[in-house]
């Protein structure tokens, strides 16, 4: 194994394990539900990202391999982590909205209202002919 | 130096999943509590990576990949029925 190859596993390692770390802190450390989302959505996704670059140079460094499951892993994270995202954050705003939870006391305040005559897609019916709740049908 | 390396971050990621679970037990909002799982799922991928190295074994990857499909469904359907009152409608 070469000393390049080790010296960059080992800063993709640390640097990888370092923002998961930093990433699940924030989501400890940050005042507001909608502020904690920052936190593990790009910190730990970047984090681990690094982990599998880390993975697919070690394997090719120690035993010759190239290995294509951390490929696919990272470009189903990268894929998936804003979708998953959006819906919490969809949750959080649908919960404000039918009065589950208060207001966000954190710096930014609550979420601003979107443009025109628009209103956030969280009570928006899938089709034309769904009932926008199935609270009371 | 890989090995302290790879045990370091392996340490570094089960301080993460202990953070999650603090925020999941203690989370005031049910959002908080969702994402505290979804990055559970985040850092036990990276767990099994990181066995999976430590151990210069390459089948772990596939539970990994496996991790990281199911983790995104249940994110989503858990999403959803809060949303929705329903999963698939």
């Amino acid at each position: 194994m070469s000393v390049i190859a080790d010296i960059v596993i080992v800063v993709l390692l640390l640097l990888g394990a370092g923002f998961a770390l930093i990433g699940s802190l924030g989501l400890v450390r940050l005042p507001s539900t909608m502020e904690r989302l920052h936190g593990p959505t790009k910190a730990t996704t970047l984090g681990l990202g690094a982990l599998l670059v880390a993975s697919v140079v070690y394997f090719r460094a120690r035993f010759g391999v190239w290995t294509a499951h951390e490929a696919l892993i990272s470009l189903f994270l990268f894929i998936t982590a804003p979708i998953s995202a959006n819906m919490i954050a969809k949750v959080h705003l649908h919960r404000l909205r039918t009065g589950a939870i208060s207001e966000p006391d954190s710096i930014a305040g609550p979420p601003p209202r979107p443009g025109g005559d628009g209103e956030w897609a969280t009570f928006e019916a899938p089709r034309r002919d769904t009932p926008a709740s199935t609270a009371n049908s | 130096m890989i090995d302290l390396a790879l045990h370091l971050a392996a340490g570094a990621i089960a301080l993460a999943v202990l953070l999650n679970l603090w925020r999941l037990l203690r989370g005031p909002a049910l959002g908080d509590r969702i994402v505290a799982l979804d990055t559970m799922v985040i850092n036990a991928i990276a767990l099994i990576v990181l066995i999976g190295m430590i151990g210069g074994n390459d089948t772990y990857f596939e539970a990994a990949l496996l991790l990281a499909m199911v983790g995104f469904v249940s994110t989503i359907a858990y999403c959803k029925f809060i949303l929705r009152g329903d999963i698939v409608e």
